[in-house]
């Protein structure tokens, strides 16, 4: 089991090694100089000279890659030119929103696509099936910027003044605030590591208002989630519910379940137990390949529901043509989807003794 | 299952029916599978429309006639942008609008007609230019195998590790924002998975008994390639390749709705919705029409593309 894992990890190494590769090389390599795309209107040879210095720039290619691995070694992603500060301290501000905002959309997209996905299965051709079928090739259709709008259009504008209105946008009603973890601990003094990790879980509202326990902070922050979570979870939601269904129905075709259901086992019991169990696996597989979309769609979903996550800061990278920020996020973004994408390999061994045992 | 390499299948002639074409058993199978209809009638649509976009469009695309009728002027009620039909009993004398105008007074019903063109080309260009690289990539990658094959496959492993439209927008930062920049962008993230299908397809075939013995008669690396693999291993790239069109539209529509890919006023229906989403409260048609065209054409490669890998699939022949 050991020698499994060690094993995935070290094959994870030179993907991630390539990946920091590529993100140097594409600004290194497309066309294009970095100086004149910074500074616009304001670049001339001698505050190019003086970029070029600031930014290790006048090193050679190699060089410069060696700075940057170093510089990264140290968990330092470079300087925001537009902003003037670290790459690091802008992402643990923001970072925080984009990881709840995910981690919501996912955990819906999984409940209701297996949920969808075993009652289609289980009920092959009836109208739950077809209707469940239908809507997930229309999910997976859907942009998440159409998708998005639409439903802050159905929500904000059509449904004004029912129970049912939902914010369209923001990540907290003005006015309610959370009070940072660090306030309520008296923590106020704490520095260094442990301070920035205490401020990251803080500024995950849902988290840091159910630790506290301010009720009614949380409720505010879930319910302005709930709409951008649908969004984002819809593709995923979809693709699931397809793979549930179909891996479920190649399981149900098998010899063991005939004898499940022979030896006088509820339908229940033989779908959830033995059925199910068998048919996790690729459904497993496509949550974890799942969350690059997830990742990429929060640059859009947050753009549009005006919530200050990564997604947003790369565009503002992007409109500032602030090649720092969209460098360091497109880096920790595949570091992220690489290492979950490790779990989920490594989880098959947990869930797939015949994994375990090869 | 399918057979072991190098044993060929038993005859099975005299049994059944004459034996019929791949691409006759695709298009019989094709026209039965009732989710591939759909799909195949979604895009006979999107292609008549992207054709015949001049004829059944009402204006210019880039036309602000909504000026000229004096919808823009500032006393003008901004119920007048929306959408006018007279048969469906607007009043003859508003100026006819199926699907409104836009902040600058252009019509939106010819603007998504026009889209349509420029969806179609990008899809396709993009994926076009994704397989293209992708399989000879791949081909050379399986066909060459040894440490040739660790560097490609390798390299396409790193270019897969990223979420694709981040990359993608990485790289439009880098080469600056443009319709062809961002389907280039897109098209490069795209060619990881034509390489592996197609290394995937050059591996199982290469061992079978008909290249081996092309290869004994002298055929040479290439020809073998082009006139032996190649036309085996096309079913899977056509498969991957028609989702992917689905992909590339809805990616490149999101590039543009960020402002990174089709400039204004080029009528691209990401970037229409992109300049238009401010004004969701009071002209939701601007958002909402060109979002149900972008869906219906993603969702119609969708479905031909899980139709075709149905119909493909050999082992659903009767």
């Amino acid at each position: 089991m050991l020698r499994f894992i060690v094993r995935r990890v070290l094959l994870t190494l030179p993907v991630l090694f390539g990946i920091v590769f590529v993100v140097f090389a594409i600004a290194r390599l497309l066309p294009g100089d970095p100086c004149i795309a910074a500074l616009q209107e304001r670049a001339n040879p001698e505050t190019c000279a003086a970029f070029n210095a600031r930014y290790g720039l006048d090193q050679p290619i190699p060089a410069q890659f060696w700075i940057y691995l170093t510089d990264l070694s140290r968990g330092d992603l470079g300087d925001s030119i537009s902003q003037g500060r670290p790459v690091s301290e802008i992402l643990i501000e923001r970072l925080p929103l984009t990881v709840e905002l995910t981690a919501f959309a996912l955990t819906l997209a999984i409940l209701l696509g297996m949920v969808l996905g075993v009652i289609s299965a289980s009920r092959r051709n009836s109208a739950v099936d077809v209707g469940t079928m239908i809507g997930a090739n229309i999910g997976v259709s859907t942009p998440v910027f159409v998708l998005g709008l639409v439903l802050i259009w159905i929500f904000a504008v059509l449904l004004k003044g029912t129970p049912f209105v939902l914010p369209p946008g923001l990540r907290m009603t003005a006015g309610v605030t959370v009070v940072p973890l660090a306030e309520s601990w008296g923590l106020t003094d704490l520095g260094g590591p442990l301070r920035t990790a205490v401020d990251f879980v803080s500024n995950m509202y849902v988290v840091n208002s159910l630790i506290t326990g301010q009720w009614g902070a949380l409720g505010d922050a879930l319910r302005h989630l709930i709409l951008p979570a649908v969004a984002l979870g819809t593709i995923p939601l979809s693709i699931i519910a397809r793979m549930t269904r179909s891996s479920l129905l190649d399981v149900l075709g098998q010899d063991y379940i005939r004898t499940a259901r022979a030896k006088g086992l509820g339908e229940r019991a033989v779908i959830l137990r033995h059925g199910l169990r068998n048919a996790i696996l690729p459904v497993v597989t496509v949550i974890g390949l799942s969350l690059g979309g997830l990742l990429a769609g929060a640059v859009l979903t947050e753009s549009i529901f005006g919530l200050s996550g990564i997604g947003k800061m790369i565009t503002e990278g992007v409109t500032s043509r602030d090649y720092a920020v969209v460098q360091g996020l497109t880096l920790v973004t595949a570091m992220i989807y690489v290492t979950v994408n490790l779990i989920v390999d490594i989880s098959y061994a947990f869930l797939d003794p015949r994994i375990r045992l090869q | 299952m399918s057979a072991q390499p190098g044993v060929s299948l038993p005859a099975a002639d005299g049994l059944a029916a004459p034996p019929t074409s791949l691409w006759t058993d695709t298009r019989r199978n094709i026209l039965r599978h009732r989710v591939a209809q759909v799909g195949l009638v979604l895009l006979g649509a999107l292609i008549t429309v992207a054709i015949a976009a001049p004829i059944i469009s009402t204006h210019e695309p880039n036309d602000t006639v909504g000026i000229d009728e004096g919808l823009l002027r500032p006393d003008a009620p901004p119920g007048l942008r929306g959408p006018c039909i007279h048969l469906l009993g607007c009043p003859a004398d508003r100026p006819q609008h199926f699907f409104g105008i836009d902040r600058n007074g252009r019509d939106v019903y010819s603007r998504v007609l026009y889209g349509a063109r420029i969806s179609l080309l990008v899809g396709i260009a993009t994926v076009g230019f994704a397989i293209l690289i992708g399989t000879v990539l791949g081909a050379v990658a399986g066909y060459a195998g040894g440490w040739m094959d660790n560097l490609i496959m390798r390299i396409m492993d790193v270019l897969l590790a990223f979420p694709s439209l981040i990359l993608a927008i990485a790289m439009v930062t880098v080469l600056g924002p443009g319709l062809l920049n961002a389907a280039l962008a897109i098209g490069i993230v795209g060619i990881p998975i034509y390489a592996r299908v197609m290394r995937a397809s050059v591996l199982t075939i290469k061992e079978r008994d008909f290249v081996v013995a092309s290869r004994a008669l002298g055929e040479s690396p290439l020809g073998l390639l082009l006139r032996r693999i190649m036309p085996n291993a096309l079913t899977p790239l056509i498969v991957v390749g028609t989702l992917g069109i689905a992909g590339a539209i809805l990616d490149v529509a999101a590039l543009s709705f960020l402002g990174l890919g089709a400039q204004p006023p080029l009528a691209e229906w990401g970037s229409m919705i992109g300049l238009e989403r401010n004004q969701l409260f009071s002209s939701p048609h601007l958002i909402i029409v060109p979002g149900i065209a972008l869906s219906l054409s993603v969702l119609g490669f969708n479905l031909l593309g899980d139709g075709l890998r149905d119909a493909l699939d050999p082992r659903l022949n009767r």
